[in-house]
């Protein structure tokens, strides 16, 4: 009988609580886990469409689900929020996009953090999607991390690429790298780990192979990237990251974009879908910010001298 | 819950009752605790994704990543039964091997299948949306899958395999060849759930690496719940129970999702999906309080 209680009210919060938001705009969330940049990219949102008018709890119904890692969980959150019709969804991260674009042809979509739309089948034509889906990449501007690299550390001829091989986007990512090297007389190795206790070993077997190490954004070396630091300190052979968070780590230097400002610039395109304009119409973006971190006290660990003028440049300078 | 989160229940629940059957072959028929199903879901997933986008039939792709299942099966059924490694182990192995292997089949970790054809395809064209036409697909697929299971565990065979799982050496006595009958058992149970994974890539637009991630718990929840609710001993409603807990788990789920209002985060999902499963679990127990609560429904 208590469970019955539980039921009962239960359902009277949820009644409650469903008057209670009397709300002009619903835009529902979701992210396939729980990581630092993808719930930087969702605050992004929220924090864009209360610049644009639209604030949580006063005129913006905002809801968020995490899929806890589970992608059945992703696609039975993706027909919750089409059930509840709001006016907009934003899935973050790849499998969170599919199952959300696989559930509703109707209900505008703006996906985020996705590395590579059209290759996950999201939008046929980024310059003009067409149906209910755009949104943005958050592809690395590779070709600038590879020319800060060659900036910083011009004798190095191979470069270590740590990854996960069951990660999609790092993937893309790899074979960017790999297009992208050799214009600049570079070699590349890889480092795959498939998993965070991995990472240790793939970037020892980096040493004395690699002439430095380069690490995308890549969710598994990320999660452990104290060890490839670490390793990277011991043989003095330079970290570089593609992402900006991981320079207070250990890297010696990042040209990346944070996923807050993804957020935002996501933000911005919900913003026109929620003034009128149709999803089809928005063709899909790219990271428009880009910023410098450096951090000299790790790349004379690592037997690394930034020059001057970069530090001049640098956004922020980690000591 | 809403119309389509209940109807998304039901349909995923359906699709993963396919992994609960499997699982009911393997744990609790053969008394093998089998891992492999973390591996051969996103198998199944895999091998029919591949196939169909390089323009194989749907239908033909769903058939190879069931035999692609029992193949997985087959091989932890030989790493324990030819080479004695131990059966958790062996599944184990075969498990972390199919990750490799599932990466290398689609070549990349994560294949669209949205605009592609899938079984579904032929269906479309009957004015049903998808949003009631996958579940009714899903269903008559367990229910010929259930259907088939029930009466394969009734044949003379079956009854053998249900003799190998419960006393190996009076089956053994009585002149079944147990090592065989468990290898085409695991080889079943695995098919079914690589069956599971090609229905569920295919209904949700996606084969994804990571879509086996605690494959096991799930469909083992959606057995021990079911077994929980209906108690029964024979092997028929054995199989109906595995079915309709594994829609309950789905419907757990749904209702967690929906717990925002009791001042509930989206990071407490998996912690309210145990208690709800938890729930369901004591709450007819509660009621019988002299029936024990964890009697095995069938098998033995």
């Amino acid at each position: 009988m208590r469970v019955g209680q539980l039921f009962s009210s239960f359902a009277v919060a949820t009644l409650i609580a469903g008057a209670a938001q009397a709300a002009d705009v619903t835009v529902a969330t979701t992210a396939i886990v729980e990581h630092p940049a993808l719930d930087a990219a969702r605050d992004g949102v929220r924090d864009e469409l209360a610049a644009g008018g639209y604030v949580e709890g006063q005129n913006l119904r905002f809801l968020y689900e995490s899929a806890q890692g589970n992608p059945a969980t992703a696609a039975q959150i993706a027909r919750k929020f089409v059930g509840e019709s709001p006016d907009v969804i934003v899935p973050i991260s790849t499998p969170s996009a599919q199952a959300v674009a696989s559930a509703t042809q109707d209900i505008p979509i703006v996906f985020s953090a996705v590395t590579d739309p059209v290759g996950a089948k999201l939008v046929g034509d980024p310059m003009k999607p067409g149906g209910n889906v755009t949104g943005m990449s958050d592809l690395s501007p590779i070709g600038k991390h590879l020319d800060l690299i060659k900036q910083i550390t011009p004798e190095a001829k191979t470069l270590g690429v740590m990854f996960n091989p069951g990660e999609a986007n790092s993937l893309s990512l790899l074979e960017l790298v790999k297009q992208e090297a050799p214009g600049r007389g570079l070699t590349v190795v890889e480092g795959p780990a498939t998993k965070t206790s991995e990472v240790l070993g793939a970037a020892q077997s980096l040493v004395g192979k690699a002439d430095v190490i380069y690490v995308p954004t890549d969710n598994t070396i990320i999660s452990a990237f104290e060890a490839v630091v670490k390793v990277g300190i011991d043989n003095r052979l330079p970290v570089y990251a593609g992402d900006t968070d991981s320079v207070a780590r250990g890297a010696i230097a990042a040209l990346g974009f944070n996923y807050y400002d993804v957020g935002r610039q996501t933000g911005k395109m919900v913003l026109r879908i929620l003034k009128g304009e149709a999803p089809g119409d928005i063709a899909v973006e790219g990271v428009d910010i880009t910023e410098l971190y450096v951090n000299p006290g790790m790349a004379e660990k690592m037997g690394v001298t930034i020059p001057d003028a970069l530090i001049q440049q640098a956004k922020e300078v980690v000591r | 819950m809403n119309l389509v989160s209940f109807l998304g229940a039901i349909e995923i629940g359906l699709v993963y009752a396919l992994v609960a059957l499997g699982i009911y072959f393997s744990f609790r028929i053969l008394n093998f605790p089998d891992l492999t199903v973390d591996g051969s879901f996103p198998l199944g997933a895999a091998v029919a994704a591949a196939f169909i986008v390089s323009g194989v039939d749907p239908y033909l792709a769903t058939l190879l990543a069931v035999v692609a299942g029992a193949l997985a099966g087959l091989v932890t059924a030989v790493l324990n039964l030819r080479f004695g490694i131990l059966h958790l182990l062996a599944s184990i192995l075969t498990m972390i091997a199919l990750y490799s292997i599932n990466l290398r089949i689609m070549g990349r970790p994560n294949i669209a299948l949205i605009t592609e054809p899938t079984v579904l395809t032929p269906f479309e064209g009957l004015g049903l949306s998808g949003l009631y036409l996958k579940p009714l697909i899903g269903l008559v697929v367990v229910l010929v899958v259930a259907g088939f299971a029930a009466w394969f565990l009734t044949t003379n065979y079956g009854l053998g395999m249900r003799a190998t799982g419960a006393n190996p050496r009076m089956a053994r006595a009585q002149g079944i060849a147990t090592a065989k009958v468990t290898a085409v058992g695991m080889a079943l149970s695995n098919a079914m759930v690589a069956l599971g994974g090609a229905l569920f890539a295919q209904m949700n637009g996606f084969a994804d690496v990571t879509i086996g991630t605690g494959t096991i718990v799930v469909g083992l929840a959606a057995v021990i719940a079911g077994e929980a609710i209906f108690r029964a001993r024979g092997v028929v409603i054995a199989v109906v129970a595995c079915v309709i807990g594994s829609i309950l788990y789905r419907m757990a789920i749904a209702l967690a999702l929906n717990a925002d209002a009791l001042g509930l985060k989206a990071a407490d999902l998996n912690l309210v999906t145990a208690i709800l499963v938890a729930l369901a679990l004591i709450l007819p127990g509660a009621r019988n309080p002299f029936k024990s609560l964890f009697r095995r429904g069938g098998g033995t």
